[in-house]
């Protein structure tokens, strides 16, 4: 355990309380995403889908959450 | 006619390793609805189309997603950078793109400001550069500069793109000059990206020997997408033809089809 018990994160430019121990698996969870259909940038690197569940969040962490969707 | 039917069966373009028999690689954007999007790429026969990367609206998690409609096994997806205006954004959209598709084909555009939307050449050969360097497959919206595209092509871009009229304008092809040149002198496949606005336009895209055809507004805009996307594809089909065929030379004065001889006096 560490102290990320507290703190804010950023999710798509909206902030975001960090309640406890999350993962990147579980945020996804939380929002009611499917993670088969985003990708995920934490602090301005990939997370990998292979590493969802072991990635944890920290306090003051960036996230950018995409999908596709119709373009030209 | 089985000669005939079995060279078109043949007659398939390659990028990057991949090869498709449609010519035509559409757009998904600026649809009514999604529905109406797949209703569209079905009718025109594509088998690449290109799609943008944004971030997902957290607060409607369960909207319809465009993979729902437009099936990523059925389709290759080619995902743009739309909106990046320095390498920095367009790498790392595409960095996400290639970790929620698995692929690194790819479709870079660097553009300059509204009204114009002209590509930016400076901001693309950066990009370019970077994206290549990260393993990416880079089919590159550019200029009709053959000087640009032909360093594009040096860098290790895997498809030139030129515009024939600004994006959206539906000006239709506005430089087969160009073209031409662009085309003659490239050894990976050129596609004219940008400005079809109907079917004749495309055609004539083909006509100048054009790889395949990258649109999207002339389909989404059109008063039926539908429809527009099923004359899309015959006319892509249609320059093909031609442009294989060969066509007859121009000459200034007339040169009667009937013969001249054993007319009745």
């Amino acid at each position: 355990m560490n102290d990320a018990g507290m703190g804010m994160i950023t999710v798509n430019g909206e902030a975001r309380p960090l309640d406890g121990p999350m993962t990147v698996a579980g945020l996804l969870a939380a929002i009611g995403l499917d993670g088969r259909k985003v990708a995920v940038e934490r602090n301005e690197a990939i997370v990998p889908r292979s590493a969802y569940e072991a990635t944890r969040l920290e306090p003051g962490d960036s996230l950018e959450i995409v999908h596709f969707i119709g373009g030209g | 006619m089985d000669q005939v039917v079995s060279a078109d069966m043949d007659d398939t373009w390659t990028v990057a390793g991949r090869s498709f028999r449609s010519r035509l690689v559409v757009g998904t954007g600026r649809y009514k609805d999604l529905e109406e999007t797949a209703a569209a790429i079905e009718a025109s026969g594509a088998e690449m189309v290109t799609v943008a990367v944004r971030r997902v609206n957290l607060s409607d998690p369960k909207a319809p997603m465009l993979q729902d409609f437009v099936d990523p096994k059925k389709y290759t997806y080619l995902p743009n950078t739309a909106g990046c205006h320095t390498a920095n954004e367009a790498v790392r959209t595409l960095r996400l793109a290639r970790e929620a598709g698995g692929w690194n084909l790819v479709k870079l555009e660097v553009l300059g400001p509204p009204p114009h939307l002209y590509p930016d050449m400076p901001g693309t050969f950066e990009a370019a550069e970077a994206l290549i360097k990260d393993g990416f497959e880079v089919m590159v919206y550019c200029a009709d500069d053959p000087l640009a595209a032909h360093r594009l092509e040096q860098m290790g871009c895997v498809a030139i793109m030129p515009l024939g009229a600004p994006i959206g304008s539906g000006l239709g092809i506005q430089n087969p000059a160009m073209l031409s040149l662009i085309i003659e002198q490239a050894k990976v496949p050129v596609l004219v990206d940008a400005g079809v606005g109907t079917a004749s336009d495309a055609a004539i895209g083909m006509e100048l020997g054009c790889d395949a055809v990258l649109l999207n507004s002339a389909i989404a805009h059109a008063r039926e997408p539908v429809l527009m996307a099923r004359a899309m594809k015959a006319a892509v089909e249609a320059g093909r033809f031609a442009y294989r065929a060969g066509r007859m030379p121009r000459r200034m004065g007339a040169d009667p089809s009937s013969p001249l001889g054993g007319l009745i006096r």
